[in-house]
């Protein structure tokens, strides 16, 4: 039963990652990236390791996936051009060679473990009671580390990511959106009584345009 | 079954991110390679956590995860920053720190 699993899940993990690498869309690859973690979370299961298992998912398949589809759809796939011609036939043939050369490392090491099926079970093992009890003791300063790591990096992504003024000008007064806006739709000028209701004065076609400067008149009655 | 196997395909799929990342040009897909890269690495680190029968192996996954969360929020970041400041959204393209 156990090796069943453990084939479904690895040729899930593998093809997810070919298609990752082969797929020209950026947003199938992101896909293909989801099939692949959700078949290592199950390789994560099969090695007993739940906690690590549940992180994969939640933290991989579910936020990080979900920041990808939105950077894709935000970015746009854009054309996808092959690589330069050395690059593109050196490239898979240093995989090739790289995965024959780790193979032989690790299954030719002579480990007696690594042809075992592990270490005796232990009740317990891997749940998050034991992760959370070395994490709280013996990898007090890695996880320390690690959340300071992970606040730098979201300032880091706010501030990477934020608009800046000087450099887009053009590009904010390209965007700035100009449609107009009919008068009485519910500005806050109306629910505070300084601008007359719908109902007081037939509508007329007046419109206002968001962000740009109105006439005085307007201005005075308070624009929202 | 064996440990074995389930290094076997760590590196396969290690070695499958790390083609992808000289092969692609678009960043995205870039930062998805380096993700296949990362999880190769943890599957070895927790088969290696279950030879042992200690959690410490997890313990180096759960981190690497972290690490992992943190390289992609910021690679976004740039990609976005990038997009914003109408560049080409390629790798090669990208050569101002070139020298």
């Amino acid at each position: 039963m156990s090796a069943v699993l453990f084939f479904i899940a690895a040729i899930g993990a593998i093809t997810g990652a070919i298609g990752v690498v082969l797929v020209r869309n950026p947003f199938y690859s992101v896909l293909a990236l989801a099939v692949h973690l959700v078949s290592l979370a199950a390789l994560f299961l099969l090695l007993r390791a739940e906690f690590v298992a549940a992180a994969q998912v939640v933290v991989y398949a579910g936020a990080v996936m979900v920041l990808y589809v939105f950077v894709v759809a935000y970015v746009g796939g854009g054309e996808q051009l092959a690589s330069g011609a050395v690059l593109r036939v050196l490239g898979p043939l240093f995989a090739l060679a790289l995965a024959v050369e780790l193979c032989i490392a690790m299954l030719g090491a002579g480990l007696k473990g690594v042809s075992s099926k592990g270490a005796p079970f232990i009740p317990g093992f891997g749940t998050p009671r034991h992760i959370g009890q070395l994490f709280l003791t013996q990898y007090l300063f890695p996880f320390e580390a690690a959340s300071i790591l992970m606040l730098v990096a979201a300032m880091g992504a706010v501030v990477l990511a934020r608009r800046r003024r000087g450099l887009e000008a053009e590009e904010q007064a390209a965007f700035r959106v100009e449609a107009p806006r009919p008068a009485y739709t519910g500005t806050m000028a109306e629910a505070a009584g300084l601008r007359p209701h719908s109902g007081d004065e037939p509508l007329t076609p007046e419109v206002e345009a968001v962000g740009t400067t109105t006439s005085d008149a307007t201005r005075q009655q308070g624009g929202w | 079954m064996a440990i074995g196997w389930y290094l076997t395909v760590s590196a396969i799929i290690f070695c499958i991110g790390g083609g992808g990342v000289m092969v692609r040009r678009n960043p995205l897909v870039v930062l998805l390679c380096l993700e296949l890269m990362l999880n190769g690495a943890n599957l070895a680190l927790v088969a290696f956590a279950r030879m042992w029968g200690t959690e410490d192996g997890q313990i180096f996954a759960l981190i690497v995860m972290v690490v992992a969360a943190c390289e992609v929020t910021v690679g976004l970041g740039l990609v976005v920053a990038i997009y914003r400041r109408r560049l080409p959204i390629d790798v090669d393209e990208l050569s101002e720190l070139h020298g």
